[in-house]
């Protein structure tokens, strides 16, 4: 038999082995992972955020534009909750028993813990009423936040829209971004989201096991204030975008206000336009999808994104640079048998003027006389061919802001059209040549700009030359900073000298007994401009106008595009008359004011396109617009025949 | 000759096992305080509180240790059979007037105090074991012996499972190790180890592998000894009635243990996670120590001790508070006291002259180790959730003076083994 005495090692040693384990174990769960300390972290420590408001915008005068509005969040805590009258809260905050089963189960699924939105932004009168009796409903609390709010429910297109954001911009942003917080979805809310957004402020809190909070963590060493967003300036005249946006009511197109010396865009008309305040809150939804579904589309920001043919409007360009290269003189004639002749072209024209000069070619826009100078600059001698000399032409183009993005502090700009001569060969085949082209002349054929791009032209002449980068924001928080970009001129390489006799064209045709637009002269002011009545493929002309004023230091550059509207001195002219009467006399003299008021109630629309979206029939009136099958059948009655608009 | 006597008491008493015993008392106090320590209501000791009453049970259990060194030596020989008895009473007594906590009918109330008779029951056992042993000399290669045994250990056993509190009747396996000292078979040991081995196993693999696994062995065993027919039978036999107990487990496990108990298992095992439910304390228990990592949050800093994230802290789990505020090295240090005190309990158990303090000796620290091992490897998940305190350091009355009394009887016959009990 073996000693006894022996098996007291076993036992020791068995001591001694359990023992390693169990610190074996204990040395990884402690020193070689940091999976339990990191749990013990999110066991104890919560985030408590606090949200900023956003950033104020105002006018150039300083009005406020958008400000925020206290909304009220009703929040739930589910295992807080203890039975109650389930019926008197649904009643106050006006859902029912199945939908308060539904946010009840969804914000259990959340967290049971944690606060949870229950319904989202409550008014102030439900809050009101909610506060009282919130000491009846344990578990459920009020989170206070704030939405914007716009005073003049106008600019809809301008401001864009504020959403929550969703996992898309979470997962964008690297975790800047929570569920619930704010981002900037389009127009300036989204371009100047980094801006207006501010800083969420964080409390961080240490919670014990019944999630009672225990205190702010090292003594809130990390915690942070939540900081307002900046105030941002924006370059609107709001009492000018007011006007822009009642004349062009019931019309579909845009306004495009720019000071020259500065690129400030002055007002920034889309139409229709929509009350950015249908994009707050609860309604979102359901508004927004019947903005989508609206035939005239609400959501386009024309401004920046419409394509148009500038159309005659074009013509001081092409009369711009074929004095720079000497290929006319002002003085220089052609004559206009009411057609002009390119190959075997015929490109009309409305008149018969017999010699034209410049300065009467700009005022009767005259066709002729604008191929001639096209047909000049295209058969210069210096170049070996004429695609040569379309390319040296359309660089020179370029420089007048058009066929790229001006580069305007809004998302979704558009570049416009102008093809390059290997885009010509691409779709014409090696043979091309300035007859091809020749409706470039009149701003017609592959030519496309944006109103923004047609206002920034009349800003350069307006300017003899140069242009500052259109832009919305002028300056942004207390400081004023104004990005440098905005600041800097861009030339266009014409001598000064050369805009004189354009400016002088420009200046008939609103002013002289000839000009095209001669209805829509101001009284005591000289307006330049000039009139264009594009063809449109898909139905009746646009009316189109461009024109600065005053003419000597000129305050005011505009684009004016009314669709389908036909002749633009009908009403893209006028209208542009009293937006710079406004703009510089503050008001609108005597008997134009009758002639505002006639305008304001004209219907243009274009005829209906198929919708796009199938909607419900309760959608369509949901933006606060009137049904608008009605309006159409006069739309077409007045648009067919243009009434004379007042007489002097 | 009393002075003489009572200078030899002072001298042959072994102070050092005193000192760990004390060491280990404050650690538990200290501990305690933090788990209970509430940092907005921190300002005045409160003896009201449960680290106040802990101090007063630590008062109390060293007067009554100091009392057990002053009595004679021979009185727990003598009157183990009586002292058995009563605990076994007491046992019964419970299942009769008992309150019942959870489930378990383990208490016994004496107006705001309260007994649980299992935690004497061990010593009482651990008394008539050596009695037994001592008185009779059996030899435990003889059924009748380990029979005899067997009872002693079974009654008390019983009783437990009764209320049933599974974690002090787990701790009765621990006498398996004094019966193997003297002269048990190590088989027992390995055959024990071999039903936890395929206890575990039988939740973890498909039941036809472990089949096969079984007869690989069998058979491996079965060729080496096809020659000695006595050992072959022996490796058939055990071969048959491991697979018949892996069906058997399957069995109870289904049939007989609760809900409660399988779902312990299962977590422990990792097959189920429920971080809300039977899960949650272990998860949090091995949350709060990890967090500790490996020199500990600081004394009343762990944010998971202070926040009563682990449930049962002050109590059972009292190890993830050490391991939270003092990190690996406290719980180094803890264990390592554990250790030491024994490895010097069974050192003083063999320089005994009687059977009876030596085989006491090793009841002693096969209690403790058990304790310590089970209530350990709970809190770190090495072991399922069973509910048993660590000695002298979780909190409680009962626990402490029970193991007070353990120790300290051990301490008082060692004292004295140079008399004849």
């Amino acid at each position: 038999m073996e000693n006894l005495f022996n098996r007291k090692y076993t036992i020791q040693a068995l001591f001694i082995i359990v023992a390693l384990i169990l610190l074996g174990k204990l040395f990884y769960i402690q020193v070689v992972s940091d999976k339990y300390f990191l749990s013990a972290e999110s066991n104890v420590l919560r985030k408590i955020y606090t949200f900023p408001a956003r950033g104020v915008i105002f006018d150039r005068k300083g009005k406020v534009l958008v400000q925020n509005e206290p909304v009220y969040d009703l929040m739930v805590i589910p295992n807080q909750v203890k039975s109650f009258d389930t019926l008197e809260l649904c009643r106050i905050i006006g859902i029912d028993m199945p939908g308060f089963y539904k946010r009840f189960h969804k914000a259990t699924v959340q967290s049971r813990y944690q606060p949870t939105v229950f319904e989202k932004q409550l008014s102030v009168e439900i809050y009101a009423s909610l506060q009282e009796k919130l000491s009846r409903f344990p578990g459920f609390l009020v989170q206070n936040r704030t939405v914007r709010n716009y005073p003049d429910s106008i600019a809809g297109q301008f401001f864009g829209y504020v959403k929550e954001v969703t996992q898309k911009d979470i997962d964008d942003n690297e975790g800047y971004y929570r569920p619930g917080d704010y981002i900037g979805k389009a127009g300036i809310e989204r371009q100047y989201n980094d801006v207006l957004r501010g800083e969420r402020g964080v409390t961080n809190m240490l919670y014990d096991a019944r999630n009672v909070p225990q205190g702010s963590y090292s003594d809130g060493k990390l915690d942070t204030l939540a900081r307002s967003g900046e105030k941002v300036y924006s370059s609107l005249d709001i009492e000018v975008q007011k006007l822009g946006e009642q004349l062009m009511k019931n019309k579909v197109g845009s306004i495009v206000a720019i000071e020259p010396s500065t690129g400030e865009v002055l007002a920034f008309v889309s139409s229709p336009g929509y009350d950015p305040n249908i994009m707050v809150g609860k309604g979102y939804n359901k508004n927004y999808m019947g903005l989508l579904a609206e035939p005239n589309r609400p959501l386009n920001v024309r401004p920046i994104s419409g394509y148009y043919s500038p159309g005659s409007s074009f013509k001081p360009v092409d009369a711009l640079i074929g004095l720079q290269e000497g290929v006319i003189d002002p003085d220089m004639t052609f004559n206009c048998p009411g057609y002009y002749w390119a190959g075997n072209h015929k490109v009309k024209c409305e008149h018969v003027d017999g010699n034209v000069a410049l300065r009467r070619g700009l005022a009767r826009s005259c066709n002729t006389y604008a191929c001639n100078v096209f047909t000049k600059l295209m058969t210069q001698k210096r170049f070996k061919n004429q695609k040569l000399a379309y390319s040296d032409w359309e660089a020179k183009v370029r420089k007048f802001g058009l066929g790229a993005p001006l580069d305007i502090d809004m998302p979704f700009e558009r570049k416009g059209t102008l093809f390059t001569s290997n885009e010509y060969t691409k779709r014409f085949g090696k043979y091309w040549g300035y007859t091809t082209v020749i409706s470039l002349a009149i701003g017609q054929g592959e030519m496309a700009a944006t109103p923004l791009q047609m206002a920034n032209i009349m800003a350069i002449i307006a300017n003899r030359g140069y242009y500052v980068k259109p832009h919305l924001i002028k300056a942004i928080g207390d400081k004023k900073v104004i990005k440098k970009e905005y600041v800097q001129k861009n030339y266009v390489d014409i001598e000064a000298r050369h805009f004189e006799p354009v400016i002088d064209g420009m200046q008939e045709a609103v002013n002289s007994p000839w000009g095209t637009a001669v209805l829509s002269r101001l009284p005591n002011i000289i307006m330049c401009g000039k009139t264009g009545t594009v063809q449109n493929p898909h139905g009746k002309n646009h009316s189109v106008f461009i024109g600065f004023a005053p003419r000597d230091n000129p305050k005011i550059a505009i684009a004016v595009i009314v669709e389908n509207a036909g002749f633009g001195s009908t009403y893209a002219a006028p209208i542009a008359s009293y937006m710079a009467e406004k703009y510089l006399t503050d008001s609108i003299s005597g008997y134009r004011k009758a002639q505002v008021e006639w305008m304001k109630k004209q219907v243009v629309l274009p005829e209906q396109p198929k919708p796009k979206i199938k909607l419900m029939p309760k959608n369509t009136d949901s933006a606060g617009k009137s049904n608008p099958t009605a309006p159409v059948a006069t739309a077409n009655k007045i648009a067919d025949k243009p009434k004379p608009i007042a007489t002097r | 000759m009393r002075a003489q006597q009572g200078n030899r008491f002072f001298f042959n008493v072994d102070w050092v096992t005193i000192l760990i015993y004390v060491a280990l008392c404050a650690i538990g106090f200290v501990n305690i305080f933090a788990s209970i320590y509430n940092p907005e209501n921190s300002a005045v000791f409160n003896f009201g509180s449960s680290y106040g009453r802990q101090l007063i049970f630590i008062i109390t259990a060293l007067v009554l240790g100091f009392t057990i060194l002053l009595l004679d030596a021979q009185f727990f020989s003598v009157f183990s059979p009586i002292i058995y008895g009563g605990t076994i009473f007491l046992l019964f007594m419970v299942l009769v007037i008992g309150n019942k906590v959870a489930g378990n009918q383990a208490w016994i109330a004496i107006g705001s105090f309260k007994l649980q008779p299992a935690e004497f029951a061990k010593f009482g056992t651990a008394l008539l074991l050596s009695r037994y042993i001592s008185s009779f000399s059996p030899k435990f290669t003889e059924i009748k012996s380990i029979f005899f045994a067997a009872i002693i250990i079974g009654v008390p056993l019983l009783f437990i499972m009764l209320q049933p509190d599974t974690g002090s009747a787990l701790v009765f396996l621990s006498f398996m190790f004094p019966l193997y000292r003297e002269g048990l078979s190590g088989y027992f040991l390995l055959i024990f180890l071999g039903m936890i081995v395929l206890f575990v196993a039988d939740f973890l693999l498909p039941i036809y592998l472990i089949i096969l696994i079984i007869l690989g062995i069998g058979g491996f065993f079965m060729y080496q000894n096809r020659k000695r027919q006595k050992v072959l039978f022996t490796v058939i036999l055990a071969t048959i009635i491991a697979i018949a107990y892996l069906f058997t487990v399957k069995l109870i496990y289904e049939n007989v243990l609760q809900q409660h108990q399988r779902t312990r298992i299962e977590i422990m095992l990792g097959l189920k996670t429920d971080p809300k439910g039977a899960g949650y304390n272990v998860i949090q228990s091995k949350i709060a120590i990890g967090s500790g990592q490996a020199f500990g949050r600081g004394f009343l800093e762990g944010t998971q001790t202070k926040y009563g994230y682990v449930p049962e802290q002050s109590t059972d789990f009292i190890f993830s508070t050490i391991g939270e505020e003092w990190g690996f090295l406290g719980c180094f240090v803890v264990i390592g006291l554990y250790i030491f005190l024994l490895l010097r309990v069974i050192n003083l158990a063999e320089r005994q002259r009687s059977s009876f303090s030596r085989v006491y000796g090793y009841c002693v620290a096969s209690i403790i180790f058990f304790h310590v091992f089970i209530n350990i490897g709970m809190t770190i998940g090495i072991i399922p959730v069973i509910g048993i305190p660590l000695p002298f350091i979780s909190y409680g009355g009962s626990s402490l003076w029970s193991f007070t009394v353990l120790l300290f009887i051990f301490l008082k016959l060692d004292s004295n083994r140079m008399g004849f009990i």
